[in-house]
């Protein structure tokens, strides 16, 4: 992993984040998730709190293993997600690094992300009696229609309502926009810092923006969040323009697909920094990127609904297979790892295919481990560090 | 004369192989790796030294392979069963083009180009259906031992299917028809044609073209390669020693470094 002097920064910001969830009594809160619209909360005060995030921190701190046991011990089965698991399970015991999330106020889902979130999130409604409201974002089998814009602007406007009721005062449309345009800035930085990982060697690796994920995630929309990632965006940008890598030694140039495995995290930026193997872009990292492509201050919305229904994960296969080829050439990637993740069968499905047509189109060789993101159970360190030194061999072979 | 060896530690033996300047195999050994597995790729050394009347002293380079590989300290380099077995596979047959190599914990197809070079490989998911260890468990609810497993399928007459591709279930799977008086040879059987099953799935991953050849310590069960032929259309050549064929391969390896 890479030191980063913005670091401190980004660790100050979030206990921030998570110091006024646990104590704000004038804010709403809340719960969403990864992909919902989260710019109508900010633009209305309300504090948004991502379960997601938690259990991503519990799954980092290794603590997710208990907290998923309790959850299976009170009836939830081992085949759901190893993040509604351990969401569940730090709800029931107030476990985690702060003690639980606090209680919400109300729900807000995007299914863009999977449609777990669905059944998870009507958990949490009947445990809490708080309402629920789900942006529905259809699959994208063939691209983007005109049908499913409009379908997804829709809904926002119905948020729109349900806010004002909710909340019993109009929607501000002024301070939307303004948050709004603080969301896409941050996301374009955010998306600029990534780009970086095309410079030879790359400056930051992926588990470095695993990381620092963290705010785009919680807090776009924010100037904080801006401000956090511009600063971040210097401290990167002259490192690689002094070409200082994040590997003393960069052989490989590797691409993660995926979420990380939260709880190897460490285990594995070592084991990758041994074998001399920098990761340097991750479809996962760069899913909060590029938000703003589609900005038309006059239709906010419709951009609003290409960049929430466009979410790598919300794609069909001809299109992730193009982008991944894509981003083995922009990047001068000399093999990638596909992470089968047994939560995340969205981002899993369909993985042997893609790793046989990227390398037929590249020509570069691609390994699948299988994992988790937050179940220690569902992993063997023995086997997927075979599979990954494959690689590396098959690398060799190839350069 | 300078000699050259491969330590090949897997799940379930270990194995070694000792080869002089031709790439002659000159000494060789397997035993149970139990749990020590340090302890057992020493010991595999020491014999395969040991039959083939060399000393440690005069071999020039040690290779590792197998799930210990990092761990075996006579060796100066590791490297992983895919290269090892690719190597060890186009050293006995140089026309190789498939070969899959069934372990104890692992099975694996690879897809090797000329000079016995790496295209493309799959390894089994995480579960341990279809590998050594998942015969070895089946073995064991039948009451025989390996070698005779073959030999019992190959004898059946009623084909029967078992239908689980998990090692736990098929276990039970095999119990239950047992209890239900099913003949030991086509439950035997049974047992061989889910492996070639599973097998035919992966290897197909990488695309099967002539020469298939197998490799590891499933090789050596008949009923396996002959069901498995049939499923992949493609005769299969096994080695005569095909558990070594790692551990030569990781010798080999050995001798091309220290000629570089």
């Amino acid at each position: 992993m890479t030191d980063f002097q913005a670091a401190s920064k980004m660790r100050e910001l979030m206990a921030r984040y998570y110091f006024e969830a646990k104590t704000t009594k004038e804010k709403p809160i809340a719960w969403v998730t990864s992909g919902a619209p989260v710019e109508f909360l900010y633009a209305m005060d309300i504090l948004p709190i991502y379960p997601e995030n938690y259990s991503a921190m519990c799954g980092a701190a290794k603590v997710s293993l208990p907290l998923i046991e309790t959850a299976e011990a009170a009836g939830f089965s081992s085949d759901i997600c190893s993040y509604a698991r351990t969401d569940f399970g730090a709800d029931l015991t107030r476990g985690g690094p702060v003690q639980g999330l606090p209680a919400p106020s109300f729900l807000l889902c995007s299914t863009n992300i999977c449609k777990t979130v669905i059944k998870w999130y009507e958990v949490v409604a009947r445990k809490y009696r708080v309402p629920l409201f789900i942006v529905d974002t259809p699959f994208l089998h063939d691209g983007l229609t005109r049908e499913l814009i409009d379908y997804t602007s829709m809904q926002f406007e119905a948020l729109e309502r349900f806010l004002e009721e909710f909340l019993g005062r109009p929607f501000d449309r002024e301070r939307f926009q303004e948050v709004l345009q603080e969301s896409y800035k941050a996301s374009n930085t955010w998306r600029k810092i990534l780009e970086l990982g095309k410079t030879r060697p790359s400056p930051f690796n992926s588990q470095d923006t695993f990381i620092h994920l963290a705010p785009i995630v919680t807090l776009r929309g924010t100037p904080e969040c801006t401000a956090y990632y511009q600063l971040l965006y210097e401290e990167i940008a002259d490192r690689s323009r002094k070409g200082i890598g994040s590997l003393s030694k960069e052989k490989y140039r590797a691409l993660w697909d995926n979420l990380p495995i939260w709880f190897r995290l460490r285990r594995l930026a070592n084991f990758f920094e041994e074998h001399e193997c920098a990761l340097v872009v991750a479809t996962y990292t760069n899913s909060w990127g590029g938000l703003g492509d589609d900005y038309n201050p006059s239709r906010p919305y419709e951009g609003l609904a290409r960049a929430y229904l466009s979410p790598y994960i919300n794609a069909g296969f001809e299109h992730r297979i193009n982008y991944l080829a894509t981003l083995v050439e922009e990047y001068s990637l000399t093999g990638f790892v596909l992470h089968s993740d047994r939560s995340c069968k969205p981002y899993s499905v369909g993985m042997y295919r893609m790793q046989e047509e990227v390398s037929r189109l590249t020509g570069r060789p691609g390994v699948i481990i299988e994992g988790d993101m937050c179940d220690p159970r569902a992993y063997a360190d023995a086997q997927v560090e075979t599979r990954l030194e494959a690689l590396f061999e098959a690398m060799d072979e190839l350069s | 004369m300078n000699w050259y060896a491969g330590i090949d530690v897997g799940s379930l033996t270990a194995d070694a192989v000792l080869i002089d300047e031709e790439a002659n195999v000159v000494g060789f050994a397997i035993i149970p790796t139990s749990y020590d597995s340090m302890a057992a790729g020493s010991e595999a050394y020491r014999l395969a030294l040991e039959r083939a009347g060399v000393l440690e002293d005069e071999v020039s380079g040690v290779v590792s392979t197998g799930y210990s590989r990092a761990r075996v300290q006579e060796a100066q380099v590791a490297r992983t069963e895919i290269s090892c077995h690719a190597r060890g596979a186009f050293h006995i047959f140089s026309d190789v083009a498939t070969i899959i190599d069934i372990g104890g914990q692992d099975s694996k197809a690879i897809r090797v180009g000329p000079g016995g070079r790496v295209l493309d490989f799959a390894m089994n998911d995480k579960c341990a259906a279809g590998t050594g260890r998942f015969l070895e468990v089946m073995a064991g609810a039948l009451g025989i031992s390996l070698p005779d497993m073959a030999d019992l399928a190959l004898a059946s007459t009623v084909e029967i299917t078992i239908s689980s591709t998990c090692t736990v279930f098929a276990e039970s799977e095999v119990v239950s028809l047992i209890s239900q008086g099913r003949a030991p040879a086509d439950i035997a059987s049974a047992i061989c044609r889910a492996i070639a099953q599973r097998t035919a799935g992966l290897a197909a991953r990488v695309g099967i073209s002539d020469r298939v050849v197998m490799t590891g310590g499933v090789a050596k069960n008949q009923a396996v390669v002959r069901m498995l032929a049939d499923k992949l259309g493609f005769g299969i050549s096994v080695p005569e020693e095909p558990q070594i064929t790692g551990a030569l391969g990781a010798a080999l390896i050995a001798r091309a470094n220290s000629a570089s």
